[in-house]
């Protein structure tokens, strides 16, 4: 079964930490991406780029508009996601639980809704 | 809160902690109806606390509570039944003698802990109902001590519950023939509660904390009502020897510490020597079990490091006699570290081979830190900086994961 863990972090935490630290964060991710690719696990991730690049679409009464920004405005913001296959949420919990996400934000895990079944 | 509330509070806390399962216990002794015996005493507890701040508190709360929640229980079994098994639930609950009128409410603890543990009940979820049903713990936090959703967690646990009263899965001390797997059962399962609450060793989560403080409670507990039982006393031995480590394996900023390094004065004098009390007692019953050898393990590692008196020939022996009770690929993990102290890491590797085929292990963190840590003795640097990915890509523990990423960029290229 498939489920998104999409990490959500407070964004000015990265730049507050030094270079080493930096260097660490990336080696854990990358760590992580492995060991999900060893235990066949993976199958898609992304990191996205800050909110401030953001733009919200949506249609109100019928017309288009167009927002700056992300859709909300909280401190801690979508900044990534896994795509993971396993057999059970408790197998996705578990690989939540070691994302490197978890010591600097928090990692929501949703399954995918499977559109043939 | 007005002082009087606060100590109607406390006092229903208190006996929350040290009554929950007794009162279980009790309650559902004869219907073997585990989810009704503990509604009527939440809703007993409800009542403590409205009563008692107006009232104060009785003097024998423990008794006062047992009052209140066998009279829900009865009208509880009144409203849910019909029929026949409404007439023979109330029979059987009419029949108990009296709680206030006893001085001192039996204690069925144990035969709940059978019952939590029974075969008909599904493996993973025996640590979760005993932590539940015993000592009262909620399954939210449950939930997150064994790494499920809440949600799921409540589910199982509510099936379980129906399993022990459907099934008819008696609340007794099984007899003897019969009770040495039995025990080994609840042992496992305590001692599987207390492995979740060490993923978190450093501690920084209070429910974990809490959960490890619990479960030795729960050892104790096994020790008071089976004294003469060697294992139980084994396992509470090894459980204080972990625990006794636990502020040493963090430095003053929060880096994770391997045991070769910790400050021997951060260890818990006290429990260590409680613990080798314990080992001491359990040996002379003269029969040997699992929970024994890991403590004796515990113990020989503490005693290496206070005497500077190597023994791995002692540890790789306490191994072999593990292997060979339960052949488990963590053992053999271990075993391969004392191994590499003792004869090299070519042999400690060679010794983990027949793992490599286990499928499990792909997932198993302290498979790949071992092999990362003897792959860099033997020089095989670009093996080992696999290993040590694998390794922290499976760790959750941040501190840990910062002390692999550095031994990994220590290696040379």
């Amino acid at each position: 079964m498939q489920y998104l863990l999409m990490t959500y972090v407070n964004e000015g935490g990265w730049t507050q930490l030094t270079p080493a630290e930096q260097e660490q964060g990336v080696a854990s991710y990358r760590a992580y991406v492995e060991a999900l690719v060893k235990a066949n696990a993976f199958v898609g991730t992304n990191r996205l780029q800050r909110t401030s690049a953001a733009t919200t679409v949506r249609a109100v009464n019928g017309k288009t508009q167009v927002l700056d920004g992300p859709y909300a405005d909280s401190k801690e913001q979508l900044a990534g996601y896994f795509l993971i296959d396993v057999p059970d949420l408790d197998a996705a919990l578990a690989w939540a639980a070691r994302c490197p996400a978890t010591s600097h934000g928090v990692v929501e895990v949703r399954p995918i809704w499977d559109m043939t079944a | 809160m007005s002082p009087r509330a606060n100590d109607a509070q406390r006092t229903a806390d208190a006996v929350a902690r040290h009554s929950y399962g007794k009162l279980v216990a009790f309650l559902a002794a004869q219907t073997r109806d585990v989810a009704a015996a503990e509604d009527a005493l939440s809703e007993a507890f409800a009542a403590a606390l409205a009563t008692w701040p107006q009232s104060g508190c009785p003097s024998n709360p423990e008794a006062w509570l047992m009052t209140v929640a066998r009279r829900r229980l009865i009208d509880g079994a009144r409203h849910r039944r019909s029929g026949e098994t409404v007439a023979a639930q109330l029979q059987i609950l009419a029949g108990e003698p009296e709680a206030v009128a006893a001085p001192e409410i039996p204690d069925h603890r144990l035969a709940l802990m059978f019952a939590c543990t029974h075969p008909a009940i599904e493996e993973g979820i025996r640590a979760p109902l005993m932590l539940q049903v015993v000592l009262g713990l909620d399954a939210k936090s449950i939930a997150s001590a064994f790494l499920t959703s809440p949600a799921a967690m409540s589910k199982r646990l509510v099936r379980a519950k129906e399993k022990i009263r459907q099934a008819g899965i008696s609340f007794n001390i099984p007899e003897r023939e019969e009770l040495p797997s039995r025990l080994d059962a609840v042992l496992d399962a305590i001692y599987a509660a207390f492995a979740e609450g060490w993923s978190d060793p450093g501690g920084t989560d209070v429910a974990r904390r809490d959960l490890t403080e619990e479960v030795i409670y729960l050892a104790r507990l096994m020790t008071e009502l089976l004294p003469q039982s060697p294992e139980v006393l084994g396992l509470l031995a090894l459980m204080l020897h972990a625990d006794a480590r636990r502020s040493a394996r963090r430095d003053a900023s929060c880096e994770y510490v391997p045991f070769t390094e910790q400050d021997i004065a951060r260890w818990d004098a006290s429990m260590i020597a409680e613990a080798e009390t314990l080992l001491r007692r359990a040996c002379a019953m003269g029969s040997i079990g699992r929970y024994q050898l890991e403590g004796a393990l515990q113990s020989a590692h503490v005693d290496r490091r206070r005497t500077g008196r190597a023994n791995w020939a002692e540890v790789v022996q306490l191994y072999d006699a593990l292997i060979a009770l339960a052949d488990s690929p963590v053992m053999v993990v271990n075993r391969a570290l004392a191994i590499a102290e003792l004869h090299g890491a070519i042999a400690a590797l060679q010794s983990m081979q027949a793992l490599t085929a286990d499928t499990r292990l792909a997932e198993y963190q302290p498979y790949w830190a071992a092999r990362a840590e003897l792959l860099a003795k033997t020089g095989a640097y670009d093996e080992a900086r696999d290993a040590y990915g694998m390794a922290i890509g499976l760790e959750r523990d941040p501190a840990v994961r910062n002390f692999l990423l550095q031994r990994q960029s220590a290696l040379p290229n």
